[in-house]
């Protein structure tokens, strides 16, 4: 198995080629230690941030931005948009405030990326 | 209205000047902001990677800017929101419109910090008919992350900058087509963690040396007519294709925000379009700062605060007349490689390090950028790799310019032997 890559550890971008030999991994085009390190993760198990919006109301505002608090494999994204999509908050928020706790069993919250007043 | 230091602007360089002019001991500080709320576009910008080297964190876009509207309020800044500054004099007038109508303010100091512009349609010529559905990508971030709309359905990205890379992730993860992002350079002007999250993530296709040459519909945007470009830029004639979509967004570049600048007679450089500043932020008129994006175009918030406490310290030195005598000035000039140094000019005898942010003009890779002072060598810096899309900074420290008399030029040269065997040593 091999995958081409573009490195983003920093702003050199090395195209990198990842070779699977039996159990090991072989990178190639790589200048330096940490590429490897990139390379190797994202060919066993890619992870990403997610950053969204969802519904608000009591408040000025209509969306409320959200972040995952950590990374998340990488094929859940669309999963947790349609999650994401369905959810509705009252203000106020505080920014933090976990909007969903363990979300499809990754261990990782939805927070609150801003503070939302409640409308008086 | 009388106030120390007020500040035109509540986005982070606004907000980053107003709390260093009160940390500093300015006795009051004012920001105007025309928007509802401060926090300028990092309110928009609900994306990561703001932050690492500011916070030691990476943060989103509100975050940020929700750490420094605390900071503001912590300090005691005052605020005007949905007010909008119309003119300022020499002598630091300022005409603002706000909800209760046309207040008069006068300063001792002014801070700059409009930030800045898309370019639109009109800036760059596109033919076709005028329907709707063609915005920047920013108004598109802004109805998506703050307002609640969807922009489109099938949409084609022009212009391959960081807000259209974001936007094509933004837009694909909301439910939308993008069907493309055309790129009339050979190479993408956005960084390339970008690329590869934004695009390659979701098998978006880049267009290199690509432009679109008319846009259709009738009413509504119905596609757009693409075309391979010549190294002069010119469509190839046979090399079209036509690309069904509703929507067109533009990522096609940002301009300095500057017409009250001007106005009152700041001098502005042609190449960053902002105004020509020196190492404290100062503009040609005495008592009157700016910076952030209103100076030039930053890549990264933590950058745009750092240069906005250089401006917001000075300007309240000024209007608590500690400033210290300005003694004499020189000049920094774009060498051979380089396409603009800010601050222009430098006080020789300045007691903090002065930071060169530069831009180069092209791709170089295994360069060193060279500081000279006539034919004096003051610094060279190895560079590995250096892109016009990400800023160069170089420190000069206060014990290097007292050997300068006249102007520094930097440009960007070949490294030689030498260099090499010091590098690997």
């Amino acid at each position: 198995m091999q995958s081409n890559i573009t490195c983003i550890v920093c702003p050199m971008g090395c195209r990198m080629t990842i070779t699977k030999i039996d159990d090991r991994f072989n990178v190639e085009g790589n200048t330096c230690k940490r590429g490897e390190k990139y390379g190797i993760q994202e060919v066993t198990a890619p992870k990403r941030m997610l950053t969204s919006t969802v519904k608000i109301e009591g408040s000025v505002l209509h969306m409320l931005p959200v972040k995952t608090s950590d990374s998340i494999p990488k094929e859940m994204v669309f999963d947790l948009m349609d999650i994401l999509n369905k959810v509705r908050v009252n203000a106020p928020i505080r920014v933090g405030d976990i909007i969903i706790e363990d979300v499809l069993g990754t261990g990782v919250n939805i927070v609150a990326t801003r503070s939302i007043q409640k409308i008086s | 209205m009388k106030y120390d230091v007020v500040v035109i602007g509540g986005g982070p360089a606004g907000l980053g000047a107003a709390v260093e002019a009160k940390k500093t001991g300015a006795k009051n500080v004012i920001i105007i902001e025309r928007d509802r709320e401060l926090g300028g576009i990092l309110n928009q910008c609900i994306h990561n990677g703001f932050g690492l080297h500011e916070f030691k964190e990476e943060l989103t876009g509100p975050e940020y800017a929700e750490k420094f509207v605390n900071m503001a309020k912590e300090n005691n800044v005052e605020y005007m929101l949905n007010a909008m500054v119309l003119e300022v004099d020499k002598n630091k007038n300022i005409v603002v419109l706000c909800e209760n109508g046309v207040n008069y303010i006068n300063a001792k100091s002014i801070v700059l910090a409009m930030g800045c512009r898309e370019r639109t349609r009109g800036a760059i010529d596109l033919p076709g008919t005028r329907p709707a559905g063609v915005y920047t990508a920013g108004a598109a971030q802004r109805f998506m992350n703050i307002e609640g709309y969807i922009p489109g359905k099938e949409v084609v990205i022009y212009g391959s900058g960081d807000i259209g890379l974001i936007m094509a992730r933004r837009m694909t993860l909301e439910g939308a087509k993008v069907k493309a992002v055309i790129e009339r350079g050979s190479n993408s002007s956005g960084l390339t963690r970008n690329i590869v999250q934004c695009l390659d993530d979701f098998n978006i296709p880049l267009l290199l040396q690509h432009g679109i040459t008319y846009i259709h519909g009738d009413g509504r945007v119905e596609g757009v007519t693409i075309s391979e470009l010549d190294n002069t830029k010119n469509p190839i004639e046979g090399k079209e294709t036509f690309i069904p979509c509703d929507t067109v967004l533009l990522s096609v570049g940002l301009i300095p925000e500057n017409e009250l600048s001007s106005d009152m007679g700041v001098e502005l450089h042609r190449g960053t379009r902002g105004p020509i500043v020196n190492n404290k932020m100062e503009t040609n008129i005495d008592g009157v700062f700016a910076c952030g994006n209103v100076v030039h175009v930053h890549d990264l918030v933590d950058f745009v605060t750092k240069e906005s406490r250089i401006a917001g310290k000075n300007a309240a030195l000024y209007a608590l007349d500690k400033k210290a005598k300005q003694s004499k000035l020189i000049q920094t000039i774009q060498g051979e490689g380089v396409n603009y140094i800010v601050p222009q000019y430098i006080d020789v005898n300045c007691e903090d390090e002065v930071s060169l942010l530069m831009r180069v003009k092209d791709i170089y890779s295994n360069k060193k950028l060279v500081v000279k002072c006539g034919d004096k060598i003051i610094l060279e810096k190895k560079r590995n790799h250096m892109v016009p899309s990400e800023m160069e900074n170089i420190k000069i420290s206060p014990n290097m310019l007292k050997f300068i008399d006249s102007s520094l030029e930097v440009c960007v040269e070949e490294v030689d032997v030498t260099m090499k065997e010091v590098a690997l040593a």
